[in-house]
């Protein structure tokens, strides 16, 4: 039965299988993808964008206030998360070549897998129970900040390695203290890696959800008080998602399309930003390799 | 292929602004590992009151009653474990597909894009991922996918029922669908590391591109692909969002698919906001629970994947 006609087609039903479980696999995206444009767009008004959330689905209503919430959100974790993480990583890529550095790589990793309830758990115990602050801005993004920190500080230390050890040394040589080679040389020059990092870190915590319900919990008003409740793109889509009213659910699926919006827009302009750089990278090693050929 | 970095030495003599900096760097660098193990701690301790109150028996109680205060954990327990289950049988075969089809088959052209628009899957918010699942997949499950596994696997007590759609069926093809871009991006880069030696000895023995991928590949990289299934268990035991959204939330156990359930992650989204005293603190249990499961299983798939991608090198660079 081991004919070689046997084992071409064996070879060819292998084949077709692998290419249909990608065609599976994206069924999804591009279906989920349809679906929020055709029932988001609808709702999509100058209106839904600006007006505040009342909660009853009247006419008038929107999702101004959750679009608020989430950028605040976003912004205070962004302030707190980010030098944390961009530190963090420079230590470990610049001076973490010993126990220490491995040891804070590796609780960064298992940082990055907690799940997200878990980093609500977390939170919640710091702010509401510990700082008594109550449900808040505050809480939630000291939520958002924590899932935030072990991305950047990957994602830097992976840049910072690919700065090349010439121009550590060409810095030092030229008696530039260790500390400015590592801001103004290093920092510098795998500054479009840092920023990548940074961006996608913004559009993995704009979408949380789950901690924002332990921290942030939700408000129908206007807020931007550090000490209050605030409403979040994804928590407006939660809590109406499963309403009776077709407005509340209208405006849970103009919630998602604006979620959506943002969050892939980051993703796939990251993304084009990298291919640029990648092409000038290769450009600019070529370049050098035929210089050294010459010499 | 990164050449080995040579290591800076220094002379020892560094000025205080230098060292004022490493340590500086050091600090913070130290303090979210202090802040979250702490953290940590703090939850234990705000557990403390429904453990010193059911102690080890709430692993296994069955009950979830806020009127008569009796809490135990095993429902949610056995919920996580059958949808994280779920999501792995029906998540892990695609994923292995999709990482043979960009490893071993795409054309160079196709593989970078598709790899992207696979890891996108990973972009989208959980809650998006509920919101669809409530419209789309749920009428589908409930019309076509349960009725025809209920014709001939009725009689086994995973089938049981109605199909309605809000269940631990639904919750765990969500599941699946989730886990999809970690299984397949991490089983790709295991199956990219096999050396093409590899390959080239079994096709020059005359092997079909399949039985190459077979042989030489999926039997070199197994150990990776193994630890990359069990990252995408991780992943599954922690999701929240989609799976609240879909589950039925019934706090109670059943083996059958076609009954809504609850897993811990959603029992602490959905009691979170009525949650006080006591039952607080059991809430604060679970999601201790939760989290010592999800520890341990990504410190093993870490094990997994860690042993294949040794060749690549994970340290090296820096002054």
């Amino acid at each position: 039965m081991n004919t070689f006609a046997y084992r071409r087609m064996k070879n060819r039903l292998a084949s077709f299988a692998a290419l249909a479980c990608v065609i599976i696999a994206l069924i999804p995206l591009v279906y989920i993808l349809f679906m929020v444009v055709k029932t988001g767009a609808p709702a999509i008004s100058w209106g839904f964008l600006t007006n505040r959330t009342v909660g009853t689905g009247g006419p008038g209503e929107g999702i101004g206030n959750a679009i608020l919430g989430t950028l605040l959100l976003v912004f205070y974790a962004t302030l707190m998360g980010l030098p944390i993480g961009l530190l963090t990583g420079i230590y470990v890529s610049e001076y973490g070549n010993n126990k220490v550095g491995y040891t804070v790589r590796f609780f960064n990793d298992l940082l990055a897998n907690f799940p997200s309830i878990v980093i609500g758990l977390l939170a919640y115990a710091l702010v509401v129970n510990l700082l008594q602050f109550g449900f808040s801005l505050f809480a939630g993004s000291v939520a958002l900040a924590i899932i935030m920190i072990p991305i950047v500080s990957n994602t830097t230390e992976e840049a910072l390695r690919m700065v090349p050890n010439s121009l550590r040394e060409g810095a030092l040589a030229l008696g530039v203290p260790r500390w400015k080679t590592v801001l103004k040389v290093i920092l510098v020059n795998g500054k479009s890696g840092v920023i990548t990092g940074a961006l996608l870190s913004v559009a993995r915590i704009a979408g949380e959800t789950a901690p924002l319900l332990l921290t942030a919990f939700y408000s129908s008003y206007w807020s931007s008080s550090l000490s209050e409740p605030v409403a979040s793109l994804p928590l407006t889509i939660f809590r109406n998602y499963n309403s009776p009213s077709k407005e509340l659910l209208q405006q849970a699926w103009g919630a998602a399309l604006v979620l959506i919006l943002i969050v892939l827009s980051i993703n796939i302009g990251v993304r084009l930003f990298l291919r640029n750089r990648t092409v000038k990278r290769k450009v600019v090693k070529n370049w050098k390799q035929r210089l050294s050929l010459r010499t | 292929m990164r050449a080995p970095r040579s290591r800076l030495t220094f002379s020892g003599r560094s000025s205080g602004a230098d060292r004022l900096f490493e340590y500086g760097v050091l600090a913070i660098a130290l303090s979210t590992l202090v802040l979250v193990w702490g953290l940590v701690l703090q939850m234990a301790i705000d557990a403390q009151p429904s453990f010193d109150r059911f102690g080890p028996g709430f692993i296994i109680g069955t009950q979830w009653n806020p009127n008569t205060e009796i809490f135990g954990a095993l429902p949610f327990i056995f919920g996580t474990l059958l949808t994280s289950g779920l999501a792995i049988l029906i998540g892990v075969p695609l994923s292995i597909g999709i990482a043979v089809y960009l490893s071993e088959l795409a054309p160079p052209w196709v593989r970078e894009p598709l790899s992207f628009v696979v890891e996108l899957l990973a972009a989208v918010p959980s809650v998006i991922y509920g919101l669809w699942a409530m419209y789309a997949l749920r009428p589908f499950i409930a019309h076509s996918v349960e009725p025809f596994f209920m014709s001939f696997l009725g009689w086994t007590p995973l089938f049981q029922g109605n199909a309605v759609g809000l269940d631990k069926f639904t919750a765990g093809v969500i599941l699946a669908i989730m886990i999809i871009p970690t299984v397949a991006s991490v089983s790709k880069e295991t199956m990219r590391a096999v050396p093409d030696s590899q390959r080239e000895a079994a096709l020059s023995l005359g092997a079909t591109r399949y039985e190459t991928t077979r042989i030489a590949v999926l039997s070199y990289a197994r150990s990776g692909i193994f630890g990359a299934c069990i990252l995408g268990l991780g992943r599954a035991l922690g999701e929240t969002m989609a799976v609240t959204m879909t589950i039925g939330n019934a706090n109670k156990i059943s083996w059958s698919l076609l009954d809504p359930g609850q897993t811990m992650s959603s029992l602490i989204a959905n009691d979170w906001g009525e949650a006080q005293g006591i039952q607080l603190s059991a809430l604060i249990e679970i999601g201790l629970v939760l989290f010592i499961v999800a520890l341990v299983v990504n410190l093993f798939a870490r094990l997994m994947v860690g042993r294949i991608m040794k060749a690549v090198p994970t340290t090296g660079g820096g002054l």
